[in-house]
């Protein structure tokens, strides 16, 4: 890419907020049921219905502009968005436009080595729309669309980033923390095949060293951090490339198709948007106030980077591994209780294991750290036989993948009915050494001349003599005694 | 001041009403004498005066989280019994394009 | 019994001297035969309503009965009634016949009043004259060759002609006080927030206010009785106390009953403009009042000129928005032809609405588009902050305010019907009450050359007790309100 030009995004998300009912109805936000079935009354809009606003929905916006250090709103009004769309069935979407009910805030993200700070335009409430679902197989309405709006009212809260991003990296990074908050604070499941978390990136270039912002394109619905990064890169290269040609951006609203990597004009937007927005009359202010705010604020959980800190602090981890393990609240949760269990002193081994053979193996069996069939006290307590030397490394993952399969509900019963007691005992160790020296001459001649290596054989070989359970920094000791 | 027959069409676009251009000339004139009338209202100076949207100065009252128990499946058979087309539970329109 | 007040009517079927089964059948056969001249009703369905009858006597007879068992109440075809055609008058809801009630249905139901039918009324309320209904123009009982006003045309000259004894409309600008005063009814529209709007069709959401039309004040408070109250589906719905609006009305204040009410009398109101024969009667029921006690003081409402202009802002940008539902894809009408999505909506929503709805949703359109919002809504709504100053202002020096309830008397057919304006002026008495959301009231003071003129009550917030005993007392002392038009004896 040539140097000469410089990128500026800004990012709106759609978070689908986790409340039981709608935003402003008593249907269920439940995803996947047969169509149209979680739509009521007011979701499809029949004539002379109203909408009541959900608390819930009202809370989880709460918990945001706390998150960020936005401002709440001591008032903030509902507006009518309007335009003809067939999953739209009002004919105009509820959303909030010169009240937010979060303003500004701010999003640390982690570029590389880099934090920078990306600070919140607003954060609003708003209605999701239904959904159409183009002719496909099993249907007979060839040439047609269906609509299905039970979507139709489930909560949104959009966030509006300032135009802080200056790269596709940056986008993800600012995407994936932005993600990995909603989910901290409760507000949003992260589904993102489910489309719960959306992004929109407005994307523009101009040559370094201009101040005035270039014509900037939206790209439309990104529901995974990769087509995020992809439609961004498309889009900064064809800008660059148009201007460098010599031609224009206009100002457009465009699609990522994921298949050709490409991005297109919506069509539906030709026609330039007049939204006619004003106070929805169906709905009186949002009214906020500090007790509500502070009661929201009490049930909130410590926030990421303050439970980084705490990690560092608390158990003496690095920065990198409580960046690690603070990456979800329910990974954060796990870990201190691994270590409640395992003991303080244990808590770098707690950390290797979460990061390591337990990461790997969710990761493998693509199951999310809730879904985890190991409890943290189980693993705090295979730690704990870890640490006290009962258990090798090698027997502990044995014992592991016991635990894991479910075979046994504890480390030390695995240990007790398969026999796996590291042996550390000088007496024990002691005969089965003698015996491997006598053995084997020849190896203990070359570590005598000075082979290093074959110490290490010799190591190995006890370890298969006691198939496993013999305490190896304890042979190496003996070893080392006995031959020098 | 008076709309245009262009304004006209764009509006009745906005407003998806299909209009001839005959529609268009004689709702231009009915347009121009309501907007006469409602002129009335630029003159006034209303600087430092709060909009008035409701009547009533209260707050929105809150719902609780609760989803309402229904049987869905008659709901919607009774809201499909009324619809101009559907199928498999989906309202059908024609083709939707992005 | 058609004339009977509807505590009498209730006394009667309590006594057994008719069953709600008759009465029933009394008005069905009085729709039957007055309504091929009047058009009052849109959809009449005997065997539903005469199934409801039997339920009223069945609770009559275990003595469960309210105040309104058994009494068939006509409803404006605006309010949505669980399997009854609900049209609001327009070709775009021709079949749909409602899969829910009204909070307003709910109530009258939970009452065990009878629904006598769905009334005409101008398509989606609006109208000043009945003359936009799809369904036909409904005709003044008093003369035929007149309108009975609008909105609630339908339920105004049901009432008047005894096709019921009492009927439900809306008001958004005028919608029930004017054809109340063209078809020489009572009529209130409360307090904006009293009654709630959930299931009521909704024209301009700010404004909309459901009421009763009936023969009397004390007709009209037993109905808001029914009517009023909350309603936690509606979140402008007022969360207060019920009331017994009737509170008032019995108490015997002597000859002199209402002294120590002040009736202000804004001089915006007396000021011309007005038909001179009206105009002589509502100084005659003036005059009338200061007999029964109360004192007069002449005031100001400075801003009401402003009041047309505002409203046809306001008015026309929430129904822009509101009807916006109406695009042929889950309910009503559909156009036949079309080729793609768009030519579907269009079409649509072109053959569905009638000329005046479409007028309007052009007009809110265009306000709220961009680059007109300040100048249009945001000015109008700010002029609407000014008008409900001018009645706080006022109510600090009355405590209700009197005035004519529309310039004139019922015109004729087609006489207005193809200048808006001429129209949206008739409803320059009514249309303050609405923005700033007050309780409104019209009741019938004389005859100007054999029709019946209308005298409006303004009161201050949640005084719809006060308004409907000031009302009462003066139809005790006169006869304006009993009179019938001779057709429908």
């Amino acid at each position: 890419m040539s140097k000469a030009w410089e990128i500026v995004i800004g990012i709106e998300t759609h978070v689908q907020l986790s409340t039981q009912a709608k935003i402003f109805s008593g249907s269920s936000t439940t995803f996947g049921a047969e169509p149209n079935l979680q739509a009521d009354a007011v979701d499809i809009a029949l004539p002379g219905v109203l909408p009541v606003l959900n608390k819930g929905a009202v809370e989880c916006a709460i918990r945001f502009g706390l998150a960020v250090g936005g401002e709440i709103a001591a008032r903030s009004v509902f507006a009518r968005k309007n335009y003809f769309y067939p999953d739209l069935p009002k004919g105009y979407q509820i959303s909030q436009y010169e009240l937010p009910v979060v303003s500004g805030g701010r999003l640390v993200i982690q570029c590389g080595d880099q934090e920078k700070e990306i600070r919140l335009t607003r954060a609003h409430l708003e209605e999701d729309a239904g959904k159409s679902l183009h002719e496909q197989s099993g249907h007979s309405f060839v040439g047609r669309s269906g609509i299905d709006l039970n979507r139709a009212g489930t909560p949104l809260l959009e966030i509006v980033s300032e135009p802080d991003l200056s790269s596709s990296a940056e986008a993800v990074a600012y995407a994936r923390a932005l993600h990995a908050l909603v989910r901290w604070i409760g507000i949003c499941d992260g589904n993102m095949q489910e489309g719960s978390f959306r992004c929109d990136a407005n994307v523009s270039v101009r040559p370094l060293g201009q101040t005035q912002l270039g014509t900037r394109r939206e790209i439309k619905n990104l529901n995974s951090f990769r087509f995020l990064q992809q439609a961004i890169d498309y889009e900064v290269q064809w800008q660059i490339g148009t201007l460098e040609d010599g031609g224009r951006i206009e100002q457009a609203t465009v699609l990522f198709d994921p298949a050709s990597g490409e991005t297109r004009s919506m069509r539906s937007k030709e026609d330039a948007h007049d939204y006619r927005y004003f106070p929805d009359p169906d709905l009186l202010p949002l009214v906020i106030d500090a007790t509500w705010i502070g009661e929201v604020a009490a049930r909130l959980p410590m926030l990421p980077a303050a439970r980084r800190e705490s990690l560092i602090a608390d158990y003496g981890l690095s920065s990198y591994d409580a960046r690690v393990l603070s990456a979800s609240l329910d990974l954060a949760n796990y870990y201190e209780a691994a270590v409640a269990e395992a003991g303080r002193p244990n808590a770098k081994t707690c950390a290797n294991w979460v990061m390591g053979e337990l990461a790997a193996r969710l990761n493998k069996e693509d199951r999310e750290i809730g879904e985890c069939p190991l409890l943290p006290e189980q693993l705090g307590g295979l730690i704990a036989r870890i640490g006290d030397e009962t258990l090798s490394t090698n027997i502990a993952r044995q014992v592991f993948d016991a635990l894991w399969s479910g075979e046994a509900n504890s480390a030390d019963e695995v240990i007790e009915r398969q026999g796996l007691r590291q042996i550390s005992d000088s007496g024990a160790l002691e005969q089965l050494i003698d015996e491997l020296l006598a053995a084997n001459p020849t190896m203990v001649a070359e570590f005598r001349a000075g082979k290093e290596k074959a110490l290490h054989a010799l190591v190995g070989q006890a370890m298969k003599a006691s198939r496993g359970k013999a305490n190896p920094q304890r042979v190496k000791e003996l070893l080392r005694a006995k031959l020098g | 001041m008076s709309l245009t027959l262009e304004q006209v069409r764009r509006v009745a676009h906005l407003a998806r009403i299909e209009i001839s251009d005959a529609e268009a000339e004689s709702t231009l004139g009915h347009l121009n004498d309501i907007f006469a009338l409602i002129e009335e209202m630029q003159a006034v100076d209303t600087q430092g005066i709060e909009p008035m949207a409701h009547a009533q100065n209260l707050a929105q009252r809150l719902r609780a989280d609760q989803v309402v128990v229904t049987d869905q499946m008659a709901r919607r058979n009774a809201f499909q019994a009324i619809a101009p087309e559907t199928e498999a539970g989906l309202y059908l329109v024609p083709k939707v394009i992005e | 019994m058609i004339e009977r007040s509807l505590h009498e009517m209730a006394q009667a079927l309590a006594g057994k001297e008719i069953s709600s089964v008759e009465l029933t059948g009394l008005y069905l056969e009085r729709i039957a035969r007055h309504n091929p001249l009047l058009n009052a009703f849109l959809t009449v369905d005997a065997e539903r309503s005469l199934a409801q009858a039997r339920q009223a006597d069945e609770r009559l007879a275990r003595g469960e009965q309210t105040a309104l068992t058994g009494i068939p109440i006509a409803h404006k075809d605006i309010f949505c009634a669980r399997d009854w055609r609900t049209t609001c008058g327009s070709k775009m809801l021709g079949n749909f016949v409602s899969p829910y009630d009204a909070s307003v249905i709910e109530r009258f139901q939970a009452a065990g009043a009878v629904l006598l039918g769905k009334t005409n009324m101008d398509e989606f309320a609006m109208g000043s004259s009945n003359e936009t209904s799809f369904y036909g123009p409904v005709r003044n009982p008093w003369d035929s060759t007149c309108v009975p006003g609008g909105s609630s045309g339908g339920s105004a000259a049901a009432v008047a002609a005894r096709l019921s004894p009492a009927a439900t409309g809306t008001d958004t600008g005028g919608s029930i006080r004017q054809p109340a005063a063209l078809c020489g009814l009572s009529g209130m529209k409360p307090t904006y927030g009293v009654i709630s709007r959930y299931g009521m069709i909704a024209f301009a959401s700010s404004l909309d206010q459901a009421g009763p039309l009936a023969r009397s004040a004390a007709d009209c408070a037993l109905l808001l009785n029914t009517m009023a109250g909350f309603d936690e589906r509606d979140s402008t719905s007022l969360d207060r106390p019920p009331e017994d609006y009737t509170r008032e009305l019995a108490s015997d204040g002597g000859t002199q009953p209402l002294r120590g009410i002040r009736i202000g009398l804004p001089e915006e109101f007396f000021a011309g403009g007005c038909d001179q024969e009206v105009m002589q009667l509502v100084e005659q029921a003036i005059a009338e009042y200061r007999k029964l006690g109360a004192e007069t003081v002449v005031l100001s409402l400075p801003n009401m000129r402003l009041s047309v202009a505002a409203y046809y802002v306001i008015a026309p940008a929430e129904a822009s928005s509101n009807l916006a539902r109406f695009d042929g894809v889950r309910y009503g009408y559909r156009a036949p032809e079309y080729d793609d999505l768009n030519e579907m909506y269009s079409r649509t929503r072109a053959q569905g609405f009638g000329a005046e709805v479409k007028r309007r949703i052009l007009i809110g359109t265009y306000v709220l588009s961009h680059g007109y919002y300040d100048a249009y809504y945001r000015q109008a709504q700010r002029i609407r902050r000014l008008i409900a100053q001018d009645f706080a202002a006022a109510f600090r020096q009355c405590d209700m305010i009197v005035g004519p309830t529309s310039p004139s008397t019922a015109f004729k057919l087609g006489e207005k019907a193809a200048d808006p304006v001429q129209m949206y002026l008739s409803d320059i008495y009514t249309i303050a009450v609405n923005l700033a959301g007050l309780p409104g009231l019209s009741i019938p003071c004389g005859f100007a050359r054999g029709l019946p003129a209308g005298l409006q009550l303004i009161g201050n917030y949640f005084s719809e007790a006060k308004l409907l005993n000031v009302a009462h007392r003066y139809q005790q002392v006169t006869h304006w309100h009993q009179a019938r038009p001779d057709a429908f004896a």
